[in-house]
């Protein structure tokens, strides 16, 4: 058991626990996911580390509630425990040699870019954030972001907050003032990471993308995450979960990531269709 | 007098129709009449070959003549001896090719039931046995096993008898490895494995869930900041295999790793279960092992008509018999000489069929099987709306990646000399990380083989 010695809600439907796991703590870095089992008889999903202190020997995990487990997961308070806290599992963000990069986050999806922001900006890189939401109640992680990021751009679907628009309008536009990133590092539903992908392709800036496929036990034992990149099948819980943007079959990811949605197609319970879809609905 | 019936007492077991629908053990076990019996067919041989098949030499002809005496916990000692999970042995354990295979009684009619024999043993013990282990005086040196399957398992046990202070680190969160998540409930009922492991705690063996070695510490770390002395690697065989065919990453197309690790591991077969799992209306199963076998039984327990799609025949599928017989008996289909070349799709992405290619046996190949080859022109498409793939699995990088020093063959799996030696100095490995996909008992074996090296080296 693993407890709980943090709870803060970020917006309505997002949530930062911080839980007490030493060892991970000890190890966990941006960019690394872990398992976590709310319950015992709970199912396991990967939630991306999004702090960590390895003094207090704890580490942060930011979730939406999509679904059975998420909800269930937002019900636990400080004080009170999870079944399982299992990592730091997958690669760490590689940001050696990095002078100048443009964080793209997109929702939930913040939380995870927001490490990698902090790693880059510790490290001495400029560094460029460019997040979005829905509206102004889903922002999420704004003074952390400006404290790491040498410009911050906020853009949302409505307007409510920073510029209405889209991710990729404000990449375009910073792109096209003249800014040359190193690479572009993106991470947030899979809809966003293509589109992110096919605009940096066309001035050749290498975009690298975290993936949050539906996985079991996170070590390379199921092969439920794979994904093709480059042609070629990948695990994300041991591959990556970080991949060249530009190799990634992102159509094959989005219908991969919706199998156990509701729908005639299927045969699944209800009331645990949508906590599959972890990360990839985003707010 | 011996029993001279060329027959082996039939197993009662649940009837085909019946068990295809539930997931409860189908062997339900001998009663103790038809025990003694059976051992009354073992004409105990002085020079008991039976226990050359053995991989832990278990005393068979001694734990046989036990029975006849009706002395069941007496042959139970017997072979706790030589094995710490009878129970499991006489289960999952692939007789017919081992002690079995070396029966006299076998060149005339059936061979002795061994494998039958000791599950009786070890379920007689289970629940009649009052549990009174005493804890070994412990001699303070602390070695770490890197897995819960059956190598640490048994690794973990006999070190633990010795007076050592074990612990074993298991990456999810149930031990039991393979036995847990690969071996389906209704071949090997989970409170089975469950009773062993708790035997192993009473024995002073701690058991660490959750913990990735490899990720979260490193074999380095183990030895050099948590002064174990010794550590023992029996992290199985990983990462599933594939067949690099078109949509094989179609929604619905499941590694054997995934399906039964939901079913098994994560009980998606019960109703109230958070994990879910596509029941198909048709599944098919690419392979010919025992894993295939598991799974398809599995699929078939969920609704679904199966099908097994194999390259060669019959007479070369690698599973176990009476597991290839009771697949057959509950009614899945075998598609034989058959091989997937493409897995077709839906416009949303799930799998709707498969195309095959008929295929001929030629000349054996390096395996000493014959190769099968396809024969041109002779595609046709397979229904199914799940497909799973059962081609075996390559070795799992973590611990490979994170140990200096470490060596591994072609293949990914870890170079031992015959003790479990690995190049490593203090670090031993055993089990499928070893030897890539195989069975429990040689697991078991490589297990118990390391820890007397373990034993010997730190003894020095």
């Amino acid at each position: 058991m693993f407890k709980i010695v943090n709870k803060e809600v970020l917006n309505p439907t997002v949530t930062r626990i911080d839980v007490y796991a030493p060892f991970v703590a000890r190890k966990a870095q941006a960019g690394q996911f872990v398992i976590v089992r709310a319950t015992e008889d709970g199912e396991r999903i990967p939630l991306t580390v999004a702090d960590y202190d390895r003094e207090k020997g704890t580490v942060a995990v930011i979730f939406q509630i999509v679904g059975a487990t998420t909800y269930l997961l937002n019900t636990l308070n400080v004080g009170d425990s999870v079944a399982d806290f299992v990592g730091p599992l997958g690669n760490p963000t590689h940001t050696e040699g990095l002078k100048k990069v443009a964080v793209v986050g997109g929702g939930v999806g913040c939380a995870i870019a927001y490490p990698v922001a902090k790693k880059l900006h510790d490290e001495g890189a400029e560094v460029h954030s460019i997040v979005g939401f829905r509206c102004k109640d889903l922002v999420i992680l704004e003074d952390e972001f400006k404290a790491v990021s040498d410009k911050y751009v906020l853009m949302s679907d409505d307007g409510t907050a920073g510029t209405k628009g889209l991710v990729t309008d404000a990449l375009k536009n910073l792109i096209e003032s003249g800014e040359q990133y190193d690479e572009v590092i993106a991470i947030g539903p899979v809809i966003m990471m293509k589109f992110v992908c096919k605009l940096t392709k066309e001035y050749g800036i290498k975009t690298i993308v975290s993936m949050n496929p539906i996985m079991i036990d996170g070590t390379g034992m199921c092969g439920g995450c794979r994904l093709t990149v480059g042609g070629k099948t990948k695990f994300a819980c041991v591959d990556g979960p970080e991949f060249d943007g530009h190799e990634v079959d992102f159509d094959e990811a989005m219908k991969r990531g919706a199998s156990y949605k509701s729908g005639k197609d299927t045969s699944m319970k209800q009331r645990v269709i949508s906590s599959k879809r972890r990360l990839n609905s985003y707010a | 007098m011996p029993n001279m019936s060329l027959k082996k007492n039939e197993m009662p077991s649940q009837a085909p129709e019946i068990r295809n629908k539930n997931f409860s053990e189908v062997a339900l076990g001998y009663t103790e009449e038809q025990a003694v019996n059976e051992a009354e067919r073992c004409l105990n041989c002085k020079n008991a070959p039976c226990m050359n098949g053995c991989p832990v030499q278990v005393k068979i002809p001694q734990f046989i003549a036990k029975i006849r005496e009706r002395d069941f916990e007496g042959a139970y000692q017997v072979i706790a001896q030589s094995s710490s999970l009878p129970a499991v042995c006489g289960r999952v354990c692939p007789q017919e090719t081992q002690c079995e295979k070396l029966c006299i009684r076998g060149i005339k009619g059936e061979p002795v039931a061994i494998g039958r024999l000791e599950r009786f043993v070890a379920d007689y013990h289970n629940a009649h046995a009052v549990e009174k282990v005493e804890k070994p005086v412990s001699n303070g040196i602390k070695v770490a096993v890197v897995g819960s399957g059956p190598s640490g398992l048994t690794c973990a046990g006999d070190l633990a008898k010795k007076g050592y202070e074990v612990t074993v680190f298991e990456a999810l969160h149930l031990a039991g490895g393979v036995l847990v998540y690969g071996i389906p409930e209704f071949r090997l009922p989970k409170a089975i494995v469950q009773k062993e492991i708790d035997g192993l705690k009473a024995l002073g063996v701690k058991v660490e869930t959750d913990m990735v070695i490899g990720k979260v510490l490193s074999i380095d770390e183990l030895i050099e900041e948590f002064d174990f002395k010794a550590v023992f690697v029996g992290s199985g065989a990983g990462l599933p295999k594939f067949m690099n065919i078109p949509g094989e990453n179609l929604n619905g197309v499941y590694s054997a790793n995934e399906f039964l690790t939901r079913v098994n591991l994560m009980k998606a077969y019960k109703d109230d279960a958070t994990t879910p799992i596509k029941r198909g209306a048709k599944v098919a199963v690419v392979g010919g092992g025992n894993v295939a076998m598991d799974a398809a039984r599995c699929a078939k327990r969920l609704g679904a008509d199966v099908t097994i799609v194999y390259r060669r025949t019959e007479k070369e599928l690698p599973a176990r018999r009476e597991e290839v017989e009771h697949a057959m008996e509950e009614g899945i289909v075998f598609n034989m000489l058959t091989n997937p070349i493409k897995v077709n799709g839906d416009d949303n992405g799930w799998v709707k069929s498969m195309t095959c290619i008929k295929m001929q046996l030629s000349e054996p190949d390096a395996s000493g099987r014959a190769r099968p080859v396809a024969i041109e022109g002779s595609d046709f498409d397979v229904e199914a709306d799940v497909v799973i793939m059962a081609l075996g699995t390559s070795p799992n990088p973590l611990i490979k990646d994170t140990t200096k020093g470490l060596e591994v063959n072609k293949h990914g799996g870890i170079i031992t000399d015959e003790d479990g030696l690995t190049s490593v100095k203090a670090v031993y490995a055993g089990g499928d990380a070893v030897t890539g996909a195989a069975t429990v008992i040689l697991a078991m074996g490589a297990g118990k083989a390391s820890a007397k090296a373990i034993d010997e080296y730190l003894s020095k």
